[in-house]
């Protein structure tokens, strides 16, 4: 069997346009990096929090709240964050004279006072800070040598990936499933996460056995993962790799939670939050340039989501809609210091197979993005929207699904369920899954460097049309901002203003004198802007 | 007349089944298998095909001719109590019995977010062929979108003055499809909105037999059509038509 190798070069385009585009996706993106770097939010300053070890939660049930929500609601209460949470949180350290965490409890139980430190002592709370910041970020830049350590003992996963998902809402019950799905040729275990978690301004705490379609994110949660990751990964001779969800309004903490852990691919899209779960745009644009830089130095592989677009829109109608976001995603990434192997960009196989040259036109999209982004792990999704509850039909579209993939190159593949849209995947459906996709990874590795597509062709054509449109779409998007583009409706027809939505209360502008030794470290480290 | 299942031939019974069980992979897995499957009412069983899946657990394909029958001219339907109309049609029952356009709210509620239901049934592209109801010129369509409080749909539906409400739940579990469709019930009901509107829940798991129950108009399930759900709503509006 031939070994993994991207197909470029295949399919004629224009780089002209390709060149124009990443040229208009840096014109764009202008903009939101500016108001990245000039605010702050709750959600990244409790990441910051936690970086330096603070953790725990105070009260009990429905009072119950994670320490880091409540020193950092203090600090804002008491002496505001436009100049950050830090150094009045390591002032009252060296006041106490307690240690972090416990500095952290006595806060969030109202027993000590926060301030600004006096001029003549800032300097020595700044060292200290500073101290503690380069710990952190040294422990999250050795999750990723530890990662390749790993690798190299434990034996790397040929490639294309295969992706599965569990989802039981039960930590205790996702292990063993992750472990079979291992078992049976699974390469990355996604655990989605409950319905709703994305709206919700805390990380929740502890091992969790009650979410809904999906399993909390909790720093506990993401640690047993690991561990039965780990375990299964030695078993077979293959690292297995472990994702989760870097969106919703705590982007920067489970970023943060995700690169202590050592995960290894995150969802994190510039996007998708805006736009498919109506959070206010500055909240996430600010966010998501913190959890980049984050998961940049951690060595994680982010997975963006542009195949949500097609699965509201026709997805021969909006094809060029994914790749103008793939060109925005592709920037915004860059600036937060990710590495081209780090951006596992989206997309997806929704075509209604009703439509005539159906596999020639996903062939021609799924070729298109391959041609574009030559460096990037693909992630492509399998189809969901024609997936009726006629299972042997559904079978067949994944395996054709599966082909396409095979043929374009795709780096990462999302396993395509044949019950997708009537249950939660059986056990059974996991294992035909993966039984369909090896048998045509398989049989088709060889052919994939066979292929040429005629000079001319329907595939040429279709891939060149849709180039131009996204070309067209992002200079319209330039003339208007980032920021105009999502008010006017321009990504997936949905119309999201700058203040709307929610968390923007959450934002706050930096002062002058703002100090983020964290920051600062993290953008020198990963070469992110400033 | 009784029917059984037709494979090849009439009334020969034959099923086709495939299952997991916790078994290893073993003769005595293969034999619990078809044990299951006679205990299932199968007779002439077969195992076509068994394949370990794991150290733990055993996937079979099975054949086997069912010894049950049912005559169909027996069973209890719930027959939909509304005819289908054409769009011409709803568009004039509309015009006809309000004399101005049916203002609808559509949401999702409580923790789904997945609007995929509700887009089907009140977006222009529609569904399945179907042109949702925006397409309908009689129509003011308010789709609200996900996670919306029931408070805050109260707040649409009065603003609006809203002659119907839509509420879709996609993904869910442990029931929570019924205690969020429940809670808009009740915040309408307190709001004193209830009674003037017509309610209508839908989603993949529900059932219409679950409408009187939840305490809605009409619960629509899995695979409904914007056109059926517009119908309804012309049905209701222009009221029972005299025989």
């Amino acid at each position: 069997m031939r070994a993994f190798e991207r197909p470029v070069g295949r399919l004629r385009i224009d780089h002209d346009a390709v060149a124009e585009c990443r040229e208009l996706a840096a014109e764009i993106s202008a903009d939101v990096e500016s108001l990245a770097r000039s605010n702050t939010t709750v959600s990244l300053e409790r990441a910051c929090l936690r970086l330096v070890g603070v953790d725990g939660v105070a009260g009990d049930g429905s009072e119950a709240a994670p320490t880091p929500n409540l020193v950092v609601d203090r600090v804002r209460s008491e002496v505001g964050l436009e100049r950050g949470v830090l150094i009045p949180f390591f002032n009252s350290v060296a006041q106490g004279g307690r240690g972090i965490q416990a500095t952290a409890e006595a806060i969030a139980a109202g027993e000590m006072t926060v301030s600004w430190p006096p001029e003549r002592e800032l300097k020595g709370v700044l060292a200290a800070a500073t101290a503690e910041a380069l710990t952190a970020v040294d422990r999250v830049a050795a999750a990723a040598q530890e990662r390749t350590a790993r690798i190299g003992s434990v034996g790397e996963a040929a490639k294309p990936w295969f992706y599965e998902i569990v989802a039981t809402g039960n930590i205790h019950e996702d292990i063993p499933q992750a472990q079979a799905a291992a078992r049976e040729g699974c390469d990355i275990v996604a655990v989605i996460r409950s319905t709703g978690q994305s709206l919700l301004d805390y990380v929740p705490y502890g091992a969790t056995t009650d979410g809904f379609a999906g399993t909390f994110a909790t720093q506990e949660n993401f640690r047993l993962m690991r561990a039965a990751l780990d375990e299964v990964g030695q078993e077979l001779g293959r690292y297995i790799r472990l994702t989760n969800y870097a969106s919703g309004l705590c982007m920067p903490e489970i970023a943060v939670m995700a690169a202590t852990e050592r995960l290894d691919m995150m969802l994190n899209d510039c996007m998708y939050g805006i736009i498919f779960r109506d959070i206010n745009m500055q909240r996430t644009f600010v966010d998501q340039h913190f959890s980049r830089m984050v998961h940049a130095l951690a060595g994680i592989v982010i997975n963006t989501g542009e195949d949500n677009y097609l699965t509201t829109a026709n997805a021969v109608d909006a094809a060029h809609t994914v790749l103008a976001s793939h060109f925005l995603n592709e920037r915004l990434a860059s600036v937060a210091g990710l590495r081209r192997e780090q951006i596992g960009l989206g997309h997806a196989f929704e075509i209604d197979p009703e439509v005539p040259d159906q596999i020639a036109l996903e062939l021609a999209h799924a070729q298109l993005v391959r041609e574009c982004f030559p460096d990037a792990p693909l992630k492509y999704m399998p189809p969901t929207k024609h997936m009726t509850g006629n299972i042997f039909q559904g079978f067949l579209l994944d395996g054709m699904f599966n082909l396409v993939g095979a043929l374009t190159g795709q780096d990462i593949i999302l396993l395509g369920m044949m019950t997708e849209g009537v249950h939660t995947p059986f056990l059974s459906d996991r294992d035909l899954a993966l039984e369909n996709a090896s048998y045509i990874f398989r049989g088709a590795a060889t052919l994939a460097g066979e292929i040429r597509f005629e000079e001319g062709g329907d595939v040429e054509r279709r891939a060149a049309q849709v180039l131009e449109e996204c070309c067209q779409m992002l200079r319209k998007v330039a003339e208007v901002g980032m920021f105009g583009a999502i008010e006017a409706g321009m990504f997936a027809d949905t119309v999201r203003t700058r203040d709307g939505g929610k968390g923007l209360d959450g934002v706050i502008r930096k002062g002058e004198s703002y100090l983020n030794p964290i920051v600062d470290l993290l953008s020198d480290r990963v070469g992110a802007t400033r | 007349m009784e029917v059984k299942p037709y494979g090849d031939a009439r009334n020969d019974g034959l099923v086709q089944l495939s299952f997991t069980l916790p078994v290893p992979e073993s003769e005595r897995a293969r034999q619990a298998a078809l044990e299951l499957a006679r205990k299932m009412g199968f007779q002439r069983c077969q195992v076509v095909h068994m394949k370990a899946m794991g150290p733990d657990f055993t996937f079979f394909v099975m054949y086997g001719s069912t010894s049950h029958s049912i005559d169909p001219d027996l069973v209890t339907v719930t027959e939909r109590e509304f005819p289908l109309l054409t769009v011409p049609e709803i568009n004039r029952v509309i015009r006809e019995s309000l004399k101005r356009r049916l203002v609808v709210v559509g949401a999702c509620t409580g923790t789904d977010a997945h609007t995929v239901g509700l887009d089907a049934i009140l977006s222009m592209k529609g569904f399945a062929g179907d042109k949702g109801l925006e397409y309908l010129q009689e129509m003011q369509v308010v789709n609200m979108g996900a996670q919306v409080d029931p408070g805050d749909i109260v707040e649409v539906v009065r603003r609006e003055q809203a002659d119907a409400v839509l509420i879709s739940q996609v993904v869910t579990q442990r029931d929570a499809h019924i205690v969020h469709l429940t809670q808009v019930r009740e915040a309408l009901q307190t709001a004193g909105e209830r009674e003037r509107l017509i309610l209508v829940g839908g989603g993949p798991r529900f059932s219409p037999e679950q409408a009187a129950e939840l305490g809605y108009d009409r619960i629509f399930g899995r695979g409904t059509k914007p056109s059926e759900v517009a119908s309804f709503l012309a049905h209701r509006i222009a009221g029972p038509v005299p025989a």
